[in-house]
Formats: C-alpha cells, sequence, structure tokens
C-alpha cells in the first residue's frame, strides 16, 4: 500500500489526493448515488455483453416457439415469455443495448454540439450570441417528444430516424448551459491572463473555460441519459421508433398491451426494466450533483 | 430597463421563437416523402385531381412562395383539411382540445395537492424516514415511463379492483342522454341534468389524470421541500419562532408563502410539461384528445393536422412559460423578466 501511494505522489500533490479520498468518501456515503452507480454500470455490462450472458441470445430477433408462448415468469424464463415464446428477460437485455446507444448517439453528437455553440456564444457575444440563443429558442419552444414525433412522423419509422430525431433536438440544453458557464467566467482574472498573454480564442474557450464547466455538464449528462431514454422509450411506444422484431423496451410494452390483463408480464416487465435503468441514471446523478455542488436547471 | 420594456422583450422573443418553429415544422412538413396530395386522395385519384388537391393545399411553386402562403393560412387560421378525418384540422383541433385540457388541468390540481404537501412534509422531517421515503417516491416518479403507470394503474384500479373504467372519456350508456355543448365532459354531464353521468365522467378521468400527474409530481416535491429548507434558516423565520409562534403558523404562514415563487415557476412549467405527457397517456386510455390526434395524425402522415397540433402545442407552452414569469415576477419583484439572464 505505502509504495503504491508514495509512486503516485511523484504526480498528484497531497492536496489533489486529499480531495479525491474526501469526494470519495462524500460520494460513499450516500447510499442513493451508490446504489445508482451499481445499477448504472450492472446494466451496462449486462448489455455490453448480452449475447454472452442472455439465457436465449437467439430469441433477440424473429425467434418463434409458440409451444412456449404465454408463459408465466419462472427459473427457466425470469421474465416470462411473449406472444411468439420468446424469453422476455433475454430481449430486455437486448433491448438495453438499443436503449444505451440511443443514450450514447443522442449525448455524443448533442453535448458537443451544444457546448460548442453555448461556449461560442457566451465568450463572444454579440450578434452571434443573438443567433445561436434565438435558434436554441426555437427549439425549446415545443416539448422534444412532441417534435421528435413531427420530425419522425417525415421519415419511415426506424430506431436510427427516432436517433436522429432526438439527437437533433438535445444540443439545445447544453448551448444554453454552456453559455450561461461562459458568460460568467469570462470577467475572471484567469480569462484576462490568458487574454493579455496571448492565447488564441479557441485556447480559451477549450482550455481555459471548457475545464472549468466540466461538473455541471457531467451531472447534466448523467441526469439528461434517463430522460434520453424515457423519450426514446415513449416514441417506441407510440410506434415511432424500434419496430418490431427488434427488442426496444417500449416497443415491447406497446406489444404487450394487447394481452392484458391476463400475461400482465410481457407489458408491466420490459417497462420496469426501463424504469430501474432510468432510476440509476438519476440517483447516480443525483449524487453527482451533490458531490460537485453545481446547480442544473432541469 | 423598466418593467413594459422587460415585457415587450419577452413578448417580441416569443414571436421570434414561434417564428421559428414555423419555419421548422415547414421544412418538416416539405421533407415528407411522397407527394402529400397523392397521400391524401389516394391510389384511385387522377394525375389531374392530384395535380389540382395540391394547388389547393399551397403545395406547388418555389419554396419561399410556399411558405409564404403557409404563413399567410397560418396567420388567419387556415390549418387546411385533415387528410384523415376530412375536416378542417381548426374544426377538429376545437373539438379535442376541452378533453386535453381538462386531463392536465386535472393531473395539475393532483401535482398540487399531493406535491406541495410531501414536500412541506419532507422539509419537516428533513433527514428522517419521512425525508427518505419522499425522496425515493420523488425519484421514482421523475423515472417511470408514463406509460408503464398508466398500465400498472389500469391493471390494479381497473381490471383487479374494478374501480374505474379502464378507457374513454364515458359509459356509453351515458352516450345519448349528455349533449356536448362546451365539450367539457365535466361541464356538460351537469348541463345535461344527469348526475350519474357526471359521476361517470369524473371516473373515467380519475385515472388518466393521476397517471399524468407523476410525470412532475418529483419536480415539485422537490422544489417545495428544497426551497422551505431554504427559507427555514432566514432570520424572520427564526424571529417568529423566538417570539413563541405555533410550528404549523410558521410553517404556513411565513415559510410557505416565501418559499412558493420557486415552486410557482416550476409548477408553471409543469403544466405546460403535462402536454407533452398527454401524447403517451392519451394514447394508453384512448382519450380524444388533441395529443392522440397528433399521434394518428403522425401515425398516418396528415401533414396539415401534424402542422396544427405542433405549433398549438408551441403557443400553449410559449404563452403558459410568459405567464409564469410575468406571475413570478410580480408575487417576487427581486424576480427579472428579461428572457437574457437565462
Amino acid at each position: 500500500m505505502s509504495s503504491e501511494t508514495s509512486s503516485l505522489d511523484r504526480f498528484v500533490s497531497p492536496a489533489r489526493r486529499e480531495l479525491w479520498y474526501r469526494s470519495y468518501r462524500r460520494f460513499a456515503n450516500q447510499p442513493m448515488s451508490v446504489v445508482g452507480l451499481v445499477i448504472v454500470v450492472g446494466i451496462i455490462l449486462a448489455a455490453v455483453f448480452a449475447p454472452y450472458i442472455a439465457p436465449y441470445p437467439e430469441h433477440a430477433g424473429t425467434f418463434t416457439d409458440f409451444t412456449n408462448a404465454f408463459q408465466q415468469p419462472s427459473l427457466d424464463h425470469p421474465f416470462g415469455t411473449d406472444d411468439v415464446g420468446r424469453d422476455i428477460f433475454t430481449r430486455v437485455l437486448f433491448g438495453y443495448r438499443i436503449a444505451l446507444t440511443l443514450v450514447a448517439v443522442v449525448l455524443g453528437i448533442g453535448v458537443p454540439t451544444g457546448v460548442m455553440l453555448g461556449l461560442v456564444a457566451g465568450y463572444t457575444g454579440g450578434w452571434i450570441d443573438t443567433i445561436i440563443m434565438r435558434i436554441t429558442d426555437t427549439f425549446l419552444a415545443i416539448p422534444p417528444l412532441v417534435l421528435a414525433l413531427a420530425i419522425a412522423s417525415a421519415f419511415e419509422p426506424t430506431l436510427e430516424i427516432a436517433m436522429f430525431a432526438i439527437a437533433s433536438l438535445w444540443w439545445t440544453w447544453y448551448a444554453r448551459l454552456a453559455r450561461g458557464l461562459a458568460a460568467s467566467q469570462v470577467s475572471e482574472e484567469y480569462i484576462q491572463a490568458a487574454k493579455i498573454s496571448g492565447a488564441s480564442t479557441p485556447h480559451i474557450l477549450f482550455r481555459e473555460i471548457l475545464p472549468n464547466c466540466l461538473s455541471p455538464l457531467l451531472v447534466k449528462a448523467t441526469l439528461d441519459a434517463g430522460i434520453v431514454v424515457l423519450t426514446g422509450a415513449s416514441l417506441s411506444f407510440i410506434g415511432l421508433g424500434v419496430q418490431p422484431p427488434r427488442p426496444g423496451l417500449g416497443t415491447m410494452v406497446a406489444n404487450g398491451t394487447q394481452y392484458l390483463p391476463t400475461e400482465w408480464w410481457i407489458t408491466v416487465l420490459p417497462g420496469f426494466a426501463i424504469f430501474v435503468l432510468v432510476m440509476g441514471f438519476n440517483m447516480l446523478g443525483d449524487g453527482l450533483r451533490d458531490l460537485f455542488d453545481v446547480e442544473v436547471e432541469q | 430597463m423598466t418593467r413594459v420594456g422587460q415585457l415587450l422583450r419577452r413578448l417580441s422573443g416569443m414571436v421570434a421563437s414561434l417564428l421559428g418553429l414555423s419555419v421548422l415544422i415547414f421544412v418538416i412538413s416539405r421533407v415528407l416523402p411522397g407527394n402529400p396530395a397523392r397521400l391524401a386522395l389516394g391510389a384511385m385519384a387522377s394525375e389531374q385531381q392530384v395535380e389540382q388537391f395540391a394547388a389547393e393545399m399551397g403545395l406547388n411553386g418555389p419554396l419561399s412562395a410556399q411558405y409564404i402562403e403557409y404563413m399567410r393560412r397560418l396567420l388567419v387560421g387556415d390549418l387546411g383539411q385533415s387528410l384523415q378525418t376530412r375536416n378542417p384540422v381548426v374544426e377538429d383541433l376545437v373539438t379535442k382540445l376541452p378533453a386535453t385540457f381538462e386531463l392536465i388541468s386535472l393531473a395539475f390540481g393532483f401535482m398540487v395537492v399531493l406535491g406541495i404537501p410531501l414536500g412541506i412534509l419532507a422539509a419537516q422531517h428533513r433527514g428522517g424516514a419521512v425525508d427518505n421515503v419522499t425522496r425515493f417516491f420523488a425519484f421514482a416518479t421523475v423515472s417511470v415511463p408514463s406509460f408503464l403507470v398508466g398500465i400498472v394503474f389500469q391493471l390494479v384500479f381497473g381490471y383487479y379492483l374494478n374501480w374505474f373504467p379502464i378507457t374513454g372519456r364515458l359509459s356509453s350508456a351515458y352516450g345519448e342522454e349528455v349533449v356536448r355543448t362546451t365539450g367539457f365532459m365535466l361541464v356538460d354531464t351537469l348541463l345535461s341534468g344527469s348526475f350519474a353521468a357526471h359521476v361517470d365522467a369524473w371516473a373515467h378521468l380519475l385515472l388518466p389524470a393521476l397517471a399524468l400527474s407523476f410525470s412532475g409530481m418529483g419536480q415539485v416535491i422537490r422544489i417545495t421541500r428544497s426551497s422551505m429548507i431554504d427559507v427555514e434558516g432566514k432570520d424572520y423565520i427564526e424571529a417568529t419562532r423566538a417570539y413563541g409562534l405555533p410550528s404549523w403558523l410558521v410553517v404556513n404562514k411565513y415559510s410557505l408563502k416565501n418559499a412558493f415563487v420557486p415552486t410557482l415557476t416550476i409548477l408553471g412549467l409543469q403544466y405546460a410539461w403535462l402536454l407533452s405527457g398527454a401524447f403517451v397517456i392519451e394514447i394508453v386510455y384512448s382519450w380524444p384528445g388533441v395529443a392522440k390526434y397528433g399521434v394518428q395524425s403522425v401515425l398516418t402522415s396528415d401533414v396539415n393536422a401534424i402542422v396544427g397540433v405542433t405549433m398549438l402545442i408551441g403557443v400553449v407552452f410559449v404563452t403558459v412559460n410568459l405567464i409564469v414569469d410575468v406571475l413570478a415576477s410580480v408575487l417576487d419583484p427581486r424576480v427579472g423578466l428579461a428572457g437574457d439572464n437565462r
């Protein structure tokens, strides 16, 4: 133990190490955040390794086995089987893959785009700021689910279109957040110092301002991941997202409603799976918010 | 800046957002693959009929001219004909709006009468078991997909307990005697003089409204709790306690009043967000409102109806946000109106 820490000492000052340790203690002391972290990491691992750990990997697609249709949850089929005899637990694991891909694509496009626009708007001000924020306001003039529906309606409904529709809306919040953060930093002394020493605008934006905005952005992105999952699931539930036989979680819920109330598990358990994932993201995000002590509007 | 100046600035921003939204929706509606006129008339229509219909709908000519025509129609409230119902879109919206309004208003009521007391309770028992349970509940409501809440309520209170009807606005038994006058079922049933039908309308409304209210409940609980705790620490609250005022008076009169502005802001925003939630809940409960109409128009590529529904929701959303800001700044003059401090 002591040899490890001494090798670390060469890179990390004791004060900083103390800070990390305290942050870790603070995070670990909140049971909800730890549970959130465990849920999110667990589900990500399960989704990544779904083809290896799912009990019936072949059930993720068009497989049918009518002799085993409508089986109640049991040891063989923890979540039961659906109307064509597929194992619902397997399909939920593959559904998580789709949900997490959606999160990665939407935030992967939305966060960098929004942050870049927001930083530029907040730092430069003037007419550039006005134009960028006007466009942002336009997108914020309507709930994202409604606009995503309108966009998705223009195309054949598929998972890819749903991703595109949601991703094209999601940058706006990050633009607003980054703009506020950048505007608040502009008058700080370290920015003045960088300017005087001749740093270029991109350098100031991305090397000076951005690192100081990371914690609110991280908190916002974690909390947002849950909302993206819910939006995607709602689109699929309505019929404009993932199409059967692909195992979208919202699609599975919608498909199951015709077998209510007797075969409730076909509907309720995939729905519950969505809930667990979103809850994980929210608990984790809330813990990070307390940890970094930042306020982010939702 | 003066208050009037701020208000004007805010209004111009609102108009600009709606103009932007109209451009966005115009682009979306013109991207639709296939000829909307052909879609509307069906495969049997002749080429000439399709041409004529396209001209009527303003689908010919260069895009700029099309946009001007589209804006002209929007401004005079002519949204064209729904391809699905064959009625003018405006007529469809007017028919369906009361159902949605009734639904989101009761959901809002649930959010207020359940969310605020839970928030106060959590603040009073800060750190205790009540606080933790409430916190978990708040988390659960923002994390659960609203279709799951809707379906579970249907299962438990509809199918198993048989307390409430599962879908629709009114039992067919009363269909004859209730005359549509206002479109609000709770009002129309009373006007028709049938108390039994009135009770039936309530029974249909309760489950979807409660399910819908869940989507915003967590936010309301959390903001009430945190603003109550903020206020608790203030000197004037200490002072009221030092005077020996009873705790319930301090909480209900002094703390709540001052904690109310942030809560009001969240409540207002949530009212607008309920419109979004309605898109799922109206489908689950076959509720014949604007949101269900919107979903059906999206599924059938009914261009005019899509434009109508999205613009309507944009207008309501932006207007509610403005009203909330004005109210908040009236209640607490320290809160500015200008949109530029966002």
